[in-house]
């Protein structure tokens, strides 16, 4: 049997819908890389300020524009692809780790209102999606390191997937405590259980006390430690630590391709940035919901704690000490591992105990 | 939905390409990316078939930690390709007869109707309507931990003696290998640390030699 569609038919069933996902996707791309040009100016700017340096400020006012400075001088090099390298891979690499950071972005919701579209998609399993493609960055970092046919790159690669692996495990557990409390793996649900909590309980408006932040104390400190292990931010960039490997798994790129990888690094940490606020900041949620604060919409809660969020990753950088490579290990395995498994078997007991669950 | 069928043609062609191209790549690390492939649609396929958990769990498993760890291992490998393909023809016969029974249960499988009819017709627990508003993670639960939590707790159990196996395998304890004691370092105080010493002008001390740290 065979079917004939009109062409009101295949416009309406693959080309609308096509169309109407490629606006939003190309919307929010657009906006989260201009948000990510200026995010890397700030963290620049913080680094310098506590070295009491003035940073990037001759492009545009304040140095603004040094962000599409960069990207015009990486995009205008002339890119070099090492002679013993394994082209193709050497080339996908960067590819595959831009594309799957930008992709996690599909399910964050930045707010939630009676009118708009606030998310990509709002999968049920949202918060696994975004477990899922931040645990595949590694293969973006492994895939270089070993296309680029060179020992620092190799090296680097070896310790970048030792970590990532490592610090997964914890961030798994982490999520399941949030998980626990919230009784739902959609991101929307996570910030809307936040709207009650040990505030509530004492009879004070919804504020910021009702966030996990405070519920959750132990494991909001082990995810930020957590997500900076997993994105190779610093006081954990042993897999570029330029001191030893030059600049470990990106030794052997130039040019466009190693946009791409600094692009990639940049987003997943927007990204850890964005789940931190979603799962212990509260999302969208004003600190106090009182008059003048709940006017203010939505999205500009959410993009101020991200930036906080940010901030804290910037001072984290400018003031800490790179680890060593077996203290990290023993971070991760040692300290953080049993740290949130007891944690995941407490919460669920104190959640069934008094009958809290959800 | 009519987006449906596209997407799965896509999945499902990459999917047997990619399957096809595990064993047809000289390279084994570029085998093992295709077997990530591989994986990737898969889980597509299993979004297509409304079990989004199932799917985000296939690539959270397989491709995050799994894959990780086969890449790893075949990176770290110096593969000889000639030599790799020398025994070829000798182990054909064998490799043929196995396929050839994997082929057998796969028609079987595939027509399960023929051998007994009806078996799909009562699932052993009852499936949720698609617009119950019970994900199927909750779905999934439901029968996980009440009729099926002995199977799955002898799972974990299995997993967790093949985890302390690859430990008990691969633990040995080196001699003279100096290791930190943080809790050691953290507790030097000012007792332990620093010799304070009065020299007189124009005198030397040359300090005791220092018990071994």
């Amino acid at each position: 049997m065979v079917e004939v569609w009109s062409w009101s038919e295949i416009w309406q069933g693959f080309l609308w819908p096509l169309l109407v996902m490629a606006f939003w996707s190309v919307l929010l791309l657009v906006v989260l890389l201009v948000v990510i040009a200026f995010l890397l100016l700030m963290d620049r700017k913080v680094w310098a300020a506590v070295q009491m340096r003035r940073g990037p400020n001759v492009v545009g006012p304040f140095g603004l524009l040094q962000s599409f400075a960069d990207l015009l001088k990486f995009v205008l090099k002339e890119p070099l692809i090492p002679a013993g390298s394994d082209k193709g891979v050497f080339l996908l690499a960067p590819v595959v780790a831009s594309v799957l950071a930008l992709a996690a972005w599909a399910v964050i919701p930045v707010n939630e209102d009676g009118w708009g579209r606030w998310v990509i998609s709002n999968l049920n399993v949202g918060i696994l999606y975004l477990f899922a493609i931040s645990s595949l960055g590694v293969y973006g970092v492994i895939m270089g390191g070993w296309a680029s046919n060179s020992k620092y790159a190799f090296l680097g690669s070896l310790r970048s997937a030792a970590q990532m692996v490592s610090y997964e495990v914890s961030i798994g557990f982490v999520i399941i405590t949030v998980l626990l409390c919230v009784g739902s793996l959609n991101m929307t649900d996570i910030v809307n259980a936040q709207k009650t909590g040990i505030g509530t309980r004492y009879g004070l408006p919804a504020s910021a006390l009702d966030w996990y932040w405070l519920a959750l104390l132990p494991m909001f400190i082990v995810f930020f430690i957590s997500a900076l292990a997993e994105t190779n931010r610093p006081p954990f960039d042993l897999p570029e630590a330029e001191s030893e490997l030059v600049a470990g798994f990106m030794v052997e790129y130039s040019s466009t391709p190693y946009l791409l990888f600094m692009l990639g690094e940049y987003v997943a940490i927007t990204t850890m940035c964005a789940l931190t606020t979603i799962m212990f900041l509260g999302g969208w949620l004003p600190p106090l919901s009182v008059a003048p604060l709940t006017w203010v919409p939505g999205i500009f809660w959410f993009v101020g704690k991200v930036v906080l969020v940010f901030f804290m990753f910037a001072m984290v950088k400018a003031f800490v000490p790179r680890y060593r490579y077996d203290q990290l290990m023993r971070l991760g395995w040692k300290v953080f591992l049993p740290l949130s498994l007891i944690m995941v078997v407490a919460v669920a007991g104190v959640l069934h105990v008094f009958d809290l669950a959800p | 939905m009519t987006l449906a069928p596209a997407f799965f043609y896509l999945f499902a062609f990459v999917t047997v390409a990619a399957g096809f191209m595990v064993i047809a790549a000289k390279n084994p690390v570029h085998a093992v990316l295709f077997l990530i492939l591989a994986f990737f649609n898969a889980a597509g396929l299993f979004v297509l078939l409304g079990a989004e958990f199932l799917a985000m769990i296939l690539v959270v498993v397989y491709v995050g930690a799994v894959a990780v760890l086969f890449l790893f291992v075949v990176m770290m490998l110096d593969v000889d390709f000639a030599e790799l393909r020398a025994g070829f023809m000798k182990n054909a016969p064998l490799g043929a007869f196995i396929g050839l029974i994997l082929l057998a249960e796969l028609v079987l499988v595939v027509g399960f109707q023929m051998v007994r009819p009806g078996a799909l017709a009562a699932p052993s627990a009852p499936i949720p309507a698609p617009g119950s508003g019970i994900t199927n993670a909750e779905a999934i639960g439901r029968v996980l931990y009440t009729k099926y939590v002995y199977y799955f707790q002898g799972a974990g159990l299995i997993l967790l003696v093949a985890m302390i196996g690859a430990i008990v395998l691969t633990l040995r304890h080196k001699e003279g290998v100096k290791r930190q004691s943080i809790a050691a370092q953290v507790a030097r105080g000012k007792k332990t640390a620093i010799d304070v010493v009065q020299v007189a002008p124009g005198a030397a001390i040359v300090p005791p030699a220092r018990a071994s740290q």
